[in-house]
């Protein structure tokens, strides 16, 4: 996984709350066996109305996901993340995250930024009102900024100390884990007798 | 100070503990399905990892496979290749696998507790948010996504940061006719679909006491719908019956020694909960969804709400979106409401005791001649018990569809889907914009209200079928 310390891109305000991840990627775009390709299904069925602010050519390019709580209810689906990521997101900014969501945006390395809903709401003025403005989203110093003068945002953002360090060092989980079999090996050893299985050894 | 269930099965799972870091968990039972793996096992080769513990581990087809013409290849060339890459990949690593076309196959959520393979303390992932469904069993339980598959795959463990406890007391007795859905939906709709966030849920009480396995399951099943990380019940003899002398279940020593550990598994009298809820059972109706989330709920007998009531602006934004998408005008009362299509299904209401429930109300009744009704069974047994009892030829007689197992409509990424503007009532889990097909309007209902709506063809109970019956007598 790649380091994330910071990022700034177009900020799309997306005015809605409790975007669970049918609205993300619905469940047919799902057969894919890879993690690249899911950008077609994202938002796919507000992607048809023109009104939607994806088809709008100022936010079409844009990296940094602004959006109502409750942001990723819903399916388990990490492919809602990859989605984000393959169309070109690399942060979410909402003041609630589906717990999922969250956990999956921090092994996918996609920054999931939760902040106040008034920083939200100003952030959605300040795009809407100047659209193709950029968001920065900074890890190191946890601050998410736009704009300048009167309406600037610069406001703090939380994300978990653990899930912070492994994104600005880039690392993957399952090679801190396996670091630790030992500890793993020692529990299994320690497991009662009749915990079910669902093959038999030998 | 004593502790909760969730405290003690989670005590019991920590390989590593860490100030500043989240808890390295054991997994005893990880599950999984043709969605949520294939980019794991992947991860798995690129890396040149195995899986470490196979036999921890179980692998079902059920989200995308047809519930027609099971016993051919599937016809959808992508669903297929999806299908084709787990059965790959569940020969290359050693994982136990019920096909399509096996008797175990079916729903991942109804497989593991029909096995016995689910069972009180255990920590159980899956990629799948309802996960949450073997709960019922005091089990934490609960979805994950693929990078955590991947993760369970390579060293049956998982990084997890300790949620806070709530307990949900649900005091009296569910009133005739009330079921674990109504109890589920109603608690949705006083906390919001983010109000369990960050919970481990335990749902207590004496209308849960009373509920059987299967509707305990329902009841856990939508935990996640309202946020919660995981919902469990504490194991009692409920429980235990339920288990005993199933195919994994402990046996002889192992049985005994397995229940006395599993009546240690109750929230002691001085632990504390972070947050509680208490709601009374015994004035819960049949509870029916009119929006797009699973707590836009009301009951039954009540009407399409008014979004200017919403006092939060949020939810007002929301209830407008919801109505516009429903096609619903506020305040129809929800019993005129129109429905195409009902849906009998799902890991929240597929299992044998749903059937039986459904096919109550629907013998010697026809289906509505505008309305559809699809029976799905959770699993191939489930299916297989139904037509044993004859259940299969009630719902044929009344002119429904009887098919195959799996999570059919619920989702839609099978063939069984509604087609733009059609509207069902579903005793599936979700009703987001376009979940059971594109432009699909879902309300989420319980299996007693979609069995009699199947015969009016309007959202109906039970109840309405009666007074029906009595005027034709008249």
């Amino acid at each position: 996984m790649d380091a994330f310390i910071s990022h700034t891109g177009i900020g799309v305000p997306l005015k809605r709350s409790n975007v669970d991840t049918d609205q993300i990627i619905p469940a047919v775009y799902l057969k894919r066996v890879t993690r690249s390709g899911f950008e077609d299904g994202l938002f796919s069925a507000w992607r048809g109305d023109p009104g939607f602010v994806l088809n709008n050519p100022a936010y079409a390019a844009g990296s940094v996901l602004v959006a109502g709580p409750d942001f990723g209810t819903g399916s388990s689906r990490e492919h809602a993340v990859w989605a984000l990521q393959n169309y070109g997101f690399k942060a979410v900014v909402s003041s609630r995250f589906a717990d999922i969501f969250r956990s999956n945006s921090g092994k996918a390395g996609l920054v999931a930024a939760q902040v106040d809903e008034k920083v939200v709401q100003r952030l959605w003025e300040l795009l809407e009102s100047q659209p193709g403005a950029e968001v920065t989203v900074d890890l190191e110093s946890r601050t998410v900024r736009a704009g300048d003068g009167p309406d600037a945002v610069h406001d703090s953002f939380d994300i978990d100390d653990y899930t912070r360090w492994r994104l600005l060092e880039g690392l993957d989980d399952v090679g801190i884990t396996l670091g630790h079999e030992a500890d793993i090996t020692a529990y299994e050893a320690s497991r009662p007798s009749w915990k079910p299985v669902t093959m038999r050894r030998g | 100070m004593g502790r909760t269930l969730s405290e003690k099965v989670w005590d019991e799972h920590v390989v590593r503990a860490t100030p500043g870091e989240p808890d390295l968990l054991f997994i005893d039972l990880h599950l999984i399905h043709e969605v949520t793996s294939p980019q794991a096992f992947d991860g798995l080769r690129l890396a040149g990892r195995s899986v470490r513990r196979p036999d921890l581990t179980l692998a079902t087809e059920d989200h995308n496979v047809p519930t027609l013409d099971w016993d051919k290849p599937i016809a959808d060339p992508v669903s297929r290749t999806q299908v084709d890459t787990l059965r790959r990949n569940a020969a290359e690593f050693g994982v136990r696998l019920h096909p399509l076309g096996d008797v175990d196959q079916g729903i991942v959520h109804v497989v593991g507790p029909q096995l016995g393979l689910t069972q009180p303390g255990m920590t159980i992932v899956c990629g799948d948010s309802h996960t949450s469904t073997h709960g019922a069993f005091g089990a934490i339980a609960f979805g994950i996504g693929t990078s955590e598959v991947e993760h369970v795959l390579a060293t049956q463990t998982l990084m997890q940061a300790k949620p806070k406890t709530m307990a949900v007391t649900l005091t009296g007795s569910l009133p005739a006719g009330v079921t674990a859905k109504d109890m589920v939906l109603t608690l949705i709709a006083h906390t919001g679909t983010g109000g369990g966030q960050g919970y481990i849920v335990e749902y207590r009480g004496q209308a849960v006491e009373e509920l059987s396995m299967e509707a305990r399951m329902t009841v856990c099943n939508m935990s996640i719908e309202w946020g919660a990380k995981a919902g469990l019940i504490a194991p009692d003899q409920t429980t235990f019956d339920y288990i005993e002398g199933r195919p994994e279940a402990p046996t002889g020593a192992d049985w005994e020694a397995a229940v006395a550990h599993w009546k240690t598994l109750v929230t002691d009298e001085d632990a504390i909960f972070d947050e509680e809820i208490v709601l009374d059972a015994s004035r819960m109706t049949p509870f029916v969804t009119w929006g797009t989330n699973p707590g836009q709920g009301v009951p039954l007998g009540a009407s399409v709400p008014d979004p200017g009531s919403f006092e939060d602006e949020q939810d007002r934004v929301s209830a407008e979106n919801a109505l516009r998408y429903m096609g619903l005008e506020a305040g129809t009362p929800m019993r005129e409401v129109k429905v195409d299509t009902v849906f009998v299904g799902s890991c929240t209401n597929g299992r044998i005791e749903d059937l039986r429930l459904a096919a109550s109300i629907i013998k010697g009744h026809t289906v509505d001649a505008t309305t559809r009704l699809l029976v799905v069974p959770g699993s191939v047994r489930v299916r297989l018990q139904a037509q044993e009892e004859g259940l299969d030829k009630i719902f044929l007689d009344a002119g429904a569809e009887w098919r195959g197992a799996g999570c059919s409509m619920c989702l839609g990424m099978n063939p069984d889907t509604l087609e733009p503007g059609e509207r069902s009532a579903s005793t599936s889990n979700r009703n987001f914009e376009g979940r059971q097909g594109k432009g699909g309007r879902t309300h989420l209902v319980s299996v007693p209200v979609a069995a009699a709506t199947a015969i009016r063809g309007t959202l109906s109970s039970p109840a309405d079928l009666e007074a029906v019956a009595v005027v034709k007598e008249a």
